[in-house]
């Protein structure tokens, strides 16, 4: 994999910061999967620190930050690091948030919307499929081909809520990048695992460099693990961020 | 100094997962008349001034940045001086 992302390269490989914030529990995974899995240049960054240390991608990663107290991502959005993540997300700077990540985004105001508890209760951790209805991003042109990939959620907040006119705009611009969907790519409420909004999983901000999604694709890049669908996510940044 | 009293409840158009998993335990207690159970934030604390208007001022701030998330919730509040 590695020696096939750095060929199609045409020189600069990105730095990743993965950002820990006091309960972030998929820090090491995601670093392992960026490290060991493609031998890039990835740092942690606290949470307090003020500097994102030139990255070229910042990761939000998951978690339940602060115990998930008051609401999701609610307190980590003021943790000193997010000022900076928003002025470089309002610059360009390519942001992934991932599971809690992706909820730190919506309270930040990077991505519209919230997350409210799934409509089961359960925190629900299991595989599911996505169907990527947007492959012209930088997150997804390596799922070209291949639209519906195998990627695990693990949360109990995933349930995403936006009013009608917020799902138009999204709609309109093309903003939803993921949704559940079941093997075949159909879009139906028995694959919707938490009761989200048209079975939205993961969307993109109007300029295309903040993408949330709920589902992990750092549990799914490692072929040990027996699924690697996750890691044409964090192939594609790296084969498509300076091109 | 006061102490401040804040409401935080979720606009009725957004689903309640938690009211609706809790109103199915009245309906097995046999209590047939409850509707609508919305589960909704009661926060409390104490704001030090002794000006009332720097109080609300804060409280305002604290609610709508931080303890609601103007999305999906409203919040009323009381400050009691104590």
């Amino acid at each position: 994999m590695l020696s096939e992302t750095k060929s199609r390269l045409s020189g600069r490989l990105p730095k990743f910061g993965v950002v820990v914030f006091p309960g972030s529990n998929c820090d090491h995974d995601t670093y392992y999967v960026l490290k060991k899995i493609f031998d890039l240049d990835v740092i942690f960054l606290w949470h307090k620190q003020s500097s994102l240390e030139n990255c070229d991608v910042i990761i939000l990663p998951g978690g339940f930050s602060y115990g998930d107290y008051l609401r999701t991502g609610a307190i980590a959005r003021f943790s000193p690091i997010m000022n900076e993540v928003i002025n470089f997300a309002n610059k360009g700077g390519f942001v992934l948030g991932i599971c809690n990540g992706f909820q730190i985004l919506l309270e930040a105001g990077l991505l519209p919307g919230v997350m409210i508890r799934n409509e089961s209760l359960n925190f629900v951790c299991k595989d599911i499929y996505l169907k990527t209805e947007n492959k012209e991003t930088v997150f997804t042109k390596e799922i070209d081909g291949q639209n519906v990939i195998k990627v695990p959620i693990a949360h109990g907040e995933g349930n995403y809520f936006a009013d009608d006119n917020t799902l138009k705009i999204l709609e309109d611009n093309n903003q939803i990048v993921f949704r559940y969907s079941k093997r075949d790519g159909s879009i139906t409420n028995s694959a919707n695992p938490n009761g989200s909004v048209r079975n939205i999983a993961g969307i993109i901000n109007r300029a295309g460099n903040v993408l949330g999604m709920m589902p992990h694709p750092e549990r799914s890049s490692d072929s040990v693990l027996g699924k690697t669908d996750g890691s044409l996510i964090f192939k594609s940044l790296v084969n498509n961020i300076f091109n | 100094m006061f102490k401040a009293k804040v409401l935080i409840k979720r606009r009725k158009t957004i689903l309640d997962p938690q009211g609706k998993a809790v109103e199915i335990g009245a309906k097995h207690l046999g209590l047939r008349n409850i509707k609508n159970t919305r589960i909704d934030k009661y926060i409390e604390f104490n704001v030090h001034t002794d000006n009332k208007k720097a109080a609300e001022d804060e409280v305002n701030d604290y609610c709508k940045k931080l303890l609601a998330n103007p999305i999906m919730e409203d919040y009323e509040f009381t400050l009691e001086e104590v």
